[in-house]
């Protein structure tokens, strides 16, 4: 076995898992066609935001932290455009600015904690997610229908695919995202960094390489990336500042089940493509089959996730036993 | 210990929280006169500081068991969900008109069970607590609907409602069974070598292990022990509203119980654990919960102020700002 393969071994695995689930789904529900390109369109659409944020929480976890505030800084934006823009009239497009730098700064406010003051992640992010989440529930405890033109028209837009009309621009915004996070992932110096950091701070301090500003980054990255999740929420289903409860948790699961390493330093950006496929299938299949219930998906992922990680423990113990 | 008695015991970390509960007690004495009158009513004492006790009981259990994971280093972020599958299972087994007995025996064998999954995974198969805990903290709530099938249980039992709303010498039960279970495991724990065990895990498992000592087994067994205590809390819980909601039971109460810990003086690097500061930490969890209720804050918006004072309590607590600090009083001095 060559390293590269066994480097990409999880990612593989987690490809095989994707084309049987698939295949299976297609299989057992082919006279509602499962496997149609409109069925594949709307995994896309429905999960964009999960999507949109397990590509910030890819970074993050490269960098062997952790971001639990994603689906309250989500709900918070959410709520917040909602409210500007219906409530009290604001420029939708000043509205989406400021809801993003809101993101941005959150992150990285989060960042700084814990880079300059050595705290642990979860603990900070977790006090972010009781931050956001309340701020979220001041703004409005109301949910909020959008009656802006641009909005609206942004919601409207349509497509024709194998002869269903969707509506894709969710699934547009996830993937320029995600277009975006792999680039940055895996072909720029901050990937790197990223991925350095999270194998041993330590060593890539002594390396020289700029290890606060890469955290703090990835952070307000992550905030971001949340904070445009909670944007296209917005334009699909109005302003709910209960949006998102759990979020984090699925794209944890995303990203862990796409193969990246949950303590730092190993993963690849397409593993969590997959990933998102994976859970997409799933959740997909439930719907379709609709004599299974919908908490058979958290069961289910949380069994694929268990199973990961039992699997990554197993292959890292191969490797350790190969080194002298 | 050729120390004094009384400067170990100001330099005990349980003086912090218990300041800071007289604090924002002295706070709301300021405010407002009702905070501390205690009236009798139909032969129960009826006051803010009651309800404090009651309704702080399970973040007071939850952070009861959540010290012990701490202690050895790890974390437990699966509480939440496994109250919800204690009170989902409590609750249909009432329904299906089962004993008593048995419905408390299976709520605590059902906390006992994942907790040992949660032990097992991270002593034996060796994962990082918080992922290994993440697993149950994912699909706990799955499971706890899987076991209601997905509806809201209510509880008509009047001796398992009794647990959460009874009343023992004129004081609600639940705050004294907790009281009783902190008492019991301070006993259990600090007049034996256990809590040494479970501090000298946490600290350095290599060096307990070449000293003898079966950390793999003393970090499993810490965290059965917060099973249990998650399952208490779950029973308390469904026996106080009279209801199962797994989508709602112990929601966000693995932050609470966290919280209370680390207001509490346990730091969450591990290796040092204190149970009289965990309990005055719930209980300024709680109060500081209680005082918002009090001044009409919406409780949706209470964790607001929550997540700033935790993030201000562990920025006291991080060894940047002690360097600060100490820079700030040597200048001063000089």
């Amino acid at each position: 076995m060559n390293s590269l393969f066994r480097q990409r071994l999880p990612q593989l695995v987690t490809a095989g898992i994707f084309l049987l689930l698939f295949a299976a789904a297609g299989w057992r529900y082919h006279e509602v066609n499962f496997a149609s390109a409109p069925n594949v369109a709307n995994l896309f659409i429905g999960n964009a935001c999960l999507g949109i944020i397990a590509v910030g929480m890819t970074l993050v976890i490269f960098s062997g932290g952790i971001d639990l505030s994603v689906g309250a800084v989500a709900a918070f934006t959410n709520i917040f455009a909602a409210v500007l823009i219906e409530k009290h009239g604001m420029n939708p497009l000043l509205v989406i600015l400021a809801s993003l730098a809101i993101g941005t700064a959150f992150g990285a406010a989060m960042g700084a904690l814990i880079h300059y003051f050595k705290q642990p992640a979860f603990l900070v992010t977790l006090a972010g997610m009781f931050f956001a989440r309340g701020c979220a529930y001041w703004m409005s405890t109301d949910s909020i229908d959008i009656h802006n033109e641009l909005f609206l028209k942004l919601s409207r837009d349509t497509a024709k695919i194998g002869g269903d009309t969707i509506h894709p621009l969710p699934a547009y915004v996830f993937l320029v995202v995600l277009a975006f996070g792999y680039v940055l992932a895996q072909h720029t110096r901050f990937g790197r960094n990223l991925l350095a950091i999270g194998g041993n701070e330590q060593s890539a301090l002594l390396m020289g390489l700029p290890v606060g500003v890469t955290k703090i980054a990835v952070y307000a990255l992550c905030g971001a990336g949340a904070a445009l999740a909670g944007l296209v929420s917005t334009l699909v289903s109005g302003g709910d500042s209960t949006y998102g409860i759990g979020l984090e948790l699925d794209a944890i699961a995303t990203v862990v089940i796409g193969g990246t390493l949950l303590t730092g330093g190993r993963g690849h950006m397409l593993g969590t493509l997959l990933g998102f496929l994976i859970i997409g299938t799933i959740q997909s299949a439930i719907t379709f089959d609709g004599s299974l219930s919908s908490w058979w998906t958290r069961i289910i992922t949380g069994a694929l996730l268990l199973g990961f990680i039992l699997f990554q423990r197993l292959l890292l113990r191969a490797t350790q036993k190969r080194l002298p | 210990m050729s120390e004094p008695r009384h400067r170990s015991w100001l330099k005990s970390p349980a003086l912090w929280p218990l300041a800071g509960l007289l604090l924002l007690a002295l706070v709301n004495l300021a405010f407002s006169k009702e905070f501390f009158s205690l009236t009798v009513r139909d032969g129960h004492y009826v006051g803010a500081m009651v309800d404090i006790f009651k309704n702080g009981s399970i973040c007071l259990v939850l952070a009861l068991g959540m010290t012990l994971v701490i202690a050895t280093g790890g974390i437990d972020l699966s509480v939440g969900s496994v109250m919800a599958i204690v009170a989902a299972v409590a609750a249909t087994l009432l329904q299906q008109g089962h004993s008593l007995a048995l419905v408390l025996v299976a709520g605590l064998g059902v906390g006992l069970l994942c907790g040992l999954v949660n032990g097992l995974l991270i002593s034996w198969a060796r994962i990082q607590p918080i992922v290994a805990t993440l697993v149950l903290m994912v699909s706990g709530r799955g499971i706890a609907q899987l076991v209601t099938g997905g509806f809201q249980v209510r509880i008509d039992d009047t001796h398992y409602t009794f647990l959460g709303n009874g009343f023992l010498f004129g004081l609600p039960l639940p705050p004294i069974l907790v009281t009783v279970l902190y008492l019991a495991a301070w006993l259990g724990l600090r007049r034996s070598a256990t809590g040494l065990f479970i501090e000298a895990a946490g600290d350095n498992e290599t060096a307990s292990r070449f000293a003898g000592l079966a950390t793999a087994r003393v970090k499993c067994l810490a965290y059965v022990a917060c099973g249990l205590c998650a399952a208490v809390a779950g029973i308390l819980a469904s026996s106080d509203i009279k209801n199962a909601n797994p989508l709602h039971d112990g929601l966000n109460m693995e932050l609470d119980a966290i919280f209370a810990v680390v207001l509490g003086g346990t730091a969450l690097s591990g290796g040092r654990f204190n149970l009289l500061g965990t309990y005055f930490g719930a209980l300024l969890l709680q109060t500081l919960t209680e005082t918002m209720y009090y001044d009409q804050v919406r409780s949706q918006v209470a964790p607001v102020p929550k997540a700033v004072l935790i993030v201000i309590v562990c920025l006291l607590q991080s060894e940047t700002t002690r360097r600060w600090f100490g820079g700030l009083f040597r200048r001063a001095s000089a």
